[in-house]
């Protein structure tokens, strides 16, 4: 069948079966390959994309079913070739290491601060639980997600206390 | 504004310069790689763990209209590759051909035109299977009725593999024997898991049938190994085999074996004459692809009633499944595990290694450790808690009473390691300090007056890692040593290329650093080439924190070769002699004449230039080493580890984890400190849920992420770091490794932060993983309560 989606703004289409996953549309349909695969259970998350700005692990949804929502990838999370403060933050805090969650955890911190401007450890701690990361032990996701939060545009920290 | 920050040259925090390309999901994963008519490859497996093959009909999945191919072990076996060699010297088979001894094992291979078809093709393959008796307990191998696993090999008529030995039994035995010591045993079990990296295993084999050229994408740590090996194995000359490794979601060990999916990716190719992508599912990673440890240890420990520890042994019974498939250098069976005297002075130590043959998956691999040093680490760290509490010791105050004292390095241990440096007592002393010692041991007491139930639990490890030299250790006859070349282009830009392979570790930022400190060309200018066997210099891989210990060597040597040529460039060009030449951030300039010299990007854009070189001396700046270790380096670290114990269920908080290494010295500090993160993490799993079990049908009840469970954010503390730094005296930087000490020092701070939680109870030891309901049946059983029938 056809399936036509809207991602990262643009409208894209492509012939695949009924029964095809979101995340190997992405992927292998649309070349869209910055979005993961990790597990078969739903558990690791490396697949996580944003769905109507919510997170979603692209491996439990069918691709026709994504027909007519916003579908946000990590290729889109960059503006103008500007990285998203996420994106910035996970750089700046060593965020990643082997970069294989990276795109799955991004994009849920995105969602996370779109809801939540200024979230505690704790709340970034439970956002993020639904996805493995085997490298990074966690502790500079979270500082990644607090530098966003601190360099967000339009909030009023200047940034300089998060750095030291 | 903060004023403006001086970007380090050499040395230091630096950000990775990788990592943009991951933000913007533009690495590339074997997954990722798409070639023109490629067919996707899928397997399948054995349902059952011991089973004769009576037939195979594929004919219905031949039929299937998008199947291109299917390969039986039959058909492998008349191309000669239905078995192929492990990395110890053993035979693993490629697809069964007589019987499967594994479940999961690797049965047939479908080529077809998209993944889903290859998966549904699987289904339309009939196996005719008779079952055999399975056994999957360690304990039962070596029984009389015990069925022989490994038929096929001609001689072998038990499930025995191998006996190995290490230090002096009847200088044990002496002093297990006096009459004064103390005498502490208790069986140790590391039961079986695995590294479970979040990209799984796979590969892209593209055979062109026209040149004769074979290019593998693959998930290998090691891809130079690889292709000697592919070569050895398939009959493809070497020189036309390319092996690729991309970018690699992690690896921890799991991705240092062949598995029998690229082979069968390989053949696919041949056959199909089109490029065949295999990539494994999550229950295939976890259930056929090399586990890690599944060692039962028998510990003894002897000391003096005054804390004087004397004598250490320990027998093991080691787990290798179907297959000895265990990734070590080929002359150590248990791998390092003779580090098992740890970081203690003693008068005797002696280990025995048995191994056997189980209907369980194969491998052993080091997941995230030095060849089976972090089984030895948790045996003596959990051992001298034993003694601790025997004598009614503080566990930190016995350890310190017993390390090597800094004096006494380069220390050589009673089987035969010798530690290059360490100051333990100094290393221990900062992790109390970070910890608050005291003020924790206060607060567990105000707390047991309560009734709650808080751990403190503390461990200290030396590690030993970088293996070569190459004379004593090598992998199927490749001696362990690594390779580097360097060229400095003529506007002073450079690229450096290195046989190691990063899965997460920054090589491309480390590694520039290393050229960067050595010649002064900013980290920026320095281009980082791994992965690709037609692209870089031949070396033995990344595990066993080799990529610093030894390809950083490598990268130092080949910086300073540079250095040394470009002296020479130098005196002809500032017409003095060479030893009148000075070298300071990048730049030889003339003694006592500061003003008159020339940059390593001058000299190189001279080097290629019209000046009239020094005789003996060719054009261009490049350059080429080869690094064999003279030995090992011996990083360390004090681990303390704080946990909650709730007696009611048996639930475990880690609440605070405060680790101090001492690596030697730190080239990025902030990519060694994720290091120690990411390893702590994985070692909290190992303590409290990672675990890869059986049924005595041999069935496996850890295939997937539902039950085997991995740490997420939630159950892991925000890690507490802290460093002392005791420079390797061998290495050319003093640098040690440290990408997996964290895995090896931390299992057992925190079972024995549970164990002292417990204490109250009379619990003297808990096994790993300490899931609620093992803890919870520790404190039943201690307590003279029979559990309620699970």
């Amino acid at each position: 069948m056809q399936i036509t989606l809207t991602i990262n703004g643009e409208t894209r289409s492509a012939e695949a079966e009924p029964r095809t996953l979101l995340v190997h549309f992405l992927r292998d349909h649309l070349d869209l390959t910055g979005t993961h695969w990790g597990c078969d259970t739903s558990n690791c998350g490396a697949c996580v994309v944003l769905v109507d700005g919510e997170p979603v692990k692209s491996c439990t949804m069918l691709a026709a079913m994504a027909e007519g929502h916003e579908i946000t990838t990590v290729e889109g999370l960059a503006r103008d070739g500007e990285l998203d403060p996420v994106q910035q933050g996970f750089f700046e805090e060593h965020g990643l290491q082997c970069g294989f969650c990276t795109p799955g955890m991004m994009l849920t911190a995105r969602a996370l601060l779109n809801e939540n401007p200024d979230p505690s450890e704790e709340e970034i701690r439970v956002a993020i639980s639904g996805q493995i990361c085997r490298c990074t032990g966690y502790t500079n996701i979270v500082k990644a997600v607090r530098w966003a939060a601190e360099h967000e545009a339009g909030t009023a920290t200047t940034g300089e206390e998060a750095i030291a | 504004m903060a004023a403006t920050e001086e970007r380090p040259i050499g040395f230091g925090r630096l950000k990775r310069k990788e990592d943009p390309r991951f933000l913007r999901g533009q690495g590339t994963y074997v997954d990722d790689v798409k070639l023109p008519g490629m067919l996707h490859g899928a397997i399948l497996r054995s349902p059952l763990a011991h089973a004769r093959i009576v037939s195979i009909d594929t004919s219905a999945a031949q039929q299937h209209p998008k199947v291109r191919a299917v390969v039986t072990g039959q058909d492998l076996a008349g191309l000669g590759l239905a078995w192929m060699p492990t990395l110890s010297a053993d035979t693993q088979a490629v697809l069964a051909t007589d019987k499967v001894r594994f479940q999961g094992q690797e049965v047939a291979f479908v080529v077809a035109e998209d993944r889903y078809a290859a998966r549904d093709a699987l289904e339309l393959i009939e196996v005719d299977y008779e079952p055999l008796p399975v056994v999957s307990d360690v304990r039962r191998a070596l029984d009389d009725d015990a069925p022989v696993i490994r038929d096929d090999k001609e001689g072998q008529t038990s499930n025995h593999i191998f006996d190995w030995e290490a230090g002096d039994e009847a200088e044990a035995d002496r002093v297990f024997a006096d009459a004064d010591v103390v005498v502490v045993t208790q069986e140790i079990p590391f039961q079986r898991v695995h590294p479970a990296p979040l990209e799984t295993c796979g590969s892209v084999a593209d055979m062109d049938p026209v040149t004769g050229k074979l290019r593998l994408w693959t998930t290998s740590q090691a891809p130079h190994a690889h292709r000697t090996l592919y070569a050895m194995v398939a009959g493809i000359p070497e020189h036309k085999i390319q092996v690729i490794a991309p970018d690699i979601g992690g690896g921890f060990g799991n991705k240092v074996p062949i598995y029998p999916g690229y082979v069968c990716s390989i053949v696919g190719s041949i056959l199909t004459g089109k490029p065949v992508k295999w990539m494994e599912d999550r229950t295939e990673n976890l259930t056929s692809t090399g586990f890690a440890r599944d060692y039962l240890m028998q510990g003894r420990i002897a000391a003096d009633r005054d804390g004087r520890i004397r004598g250490l042994r320990v027998d093991v019974l080691a787990d290798h499944g179907a297959f000895n498939a265990t990734a070590q250098p080929s002359k150590y069976p248990a791998g390092f595990f003779h580090i098992f005297t740890g970081s203690y002075d003693l008068e005797a130590a002696y280990c025995s290694v048995r191994g056997v043959y189980t209907n369980k998956a194969p491998g052993g691999v080091a997941y995230r450790c030095s060849f089976r040093v972090t089984e030895a680490a948790y045996l003596v760290e959990r051992m001298v808690d034993l003694l601790a509490a025997e004598l009614d010791m503080d566990p930190v105050e016995l350890r310190m009473r017993n390390f090597i004292r800094s004096d006494q390095f380069p220390y050589t241990t009673k089987t035969g390691w010798e530690y290059d440096s360490g100051d333990y007592h100094a290393t221990m002393t900062e992790a109390l300090r970070i910890a608050g010692y005291e003020d924790l041991r206060r607060e567990q007491a105000e707390k047991r007056a309560r009734g709650e139930h808080m751990g403190i639990g503390v461990s200290f490890f030396t590690e030993t890692v970088g293996a070569g030299p190459k004379s004593k250790m090598d992998i199927a006859g490749l001696g362990m040593a690594d390779g580097a070349e360097l060229r400095v282009h003529p506007t002073g830009k450079a690229v450096v290329r290195i046989s190691v392979k990063t899965q997460g570790q920054g090589h491309e930022t480390t590694f520039a650093q290393i050229v960067a400190q050595e010649l002064g060309i900013p980290p920026e200018d320095v281009e980082v080439v791994h992965g690709d066997t037609d692209q870089t210099p031949f070396g033995l891989g990344t595990y066993g924190s080799r990529s610093t210990p030894v390809s950083g060597a490598a990268v130092a040597m080949v910086s300073r070769k540079i250095r040394d040529k470009a002296r020479l460039i130098a005196s002809a060009a500032l017409e003095v002699a060479p030893e009148d030449l000075e070298w300071e951030h990048g730049r030889w300039f003339v003694k006592g004449d500061p003003e008159k010299g020339q940059t390593i990007q001058e000299l190189a854009l001279a080097a290629h230039g019209t000046l009239t070189l020094p005789e003996g001396v060719e054009g261009h700046l490049d350059a080429e080493a080869v690094y064999d270790p003279p030995n090992l380096t011996y990083p360390c670290g004090a681990y303390i580890a704080v946990v909650d114990v709730d007696p009611a269920t048996g639930e475990v908080r880690l609440r605070r984890f405060v680790a101090v290494d001492d690596c030697g010295v730190r080239i990025n500090p902030m990519i060694v400190e994720g290091q120690v993160h990411g390893g702590l993490a994985e070692g909290a799993g190992i303590a409290l849920m990672q675990h890869i079990a059986f049924d005595d049908q041999g069935n496996c009840l850890g295939g997937s992420f539902m039950d085997y469970l991995v740490p997420s954010s939630l159950e892991v503390p925000d890690w507490e770091l802290g460093e002392t730094v005791t420079p390797s005296p061998h290495h050319p930087l003093g640098a040690k490794g440290v990408g997996e000490s964290s895995n090896v020092g931390s299992p057992p701070a925190i079972i024995n932060a549970i164990v002292d939680a417990l204490k109250p109870f009379g619990v003297r030891h808990v096994d790993m993983p300490a899931t609620p309901g093992r803890v919870w049946e520790a404190i039943q059983s201690a307590s003279g309560t029979t559990a309620p029938p699970q």
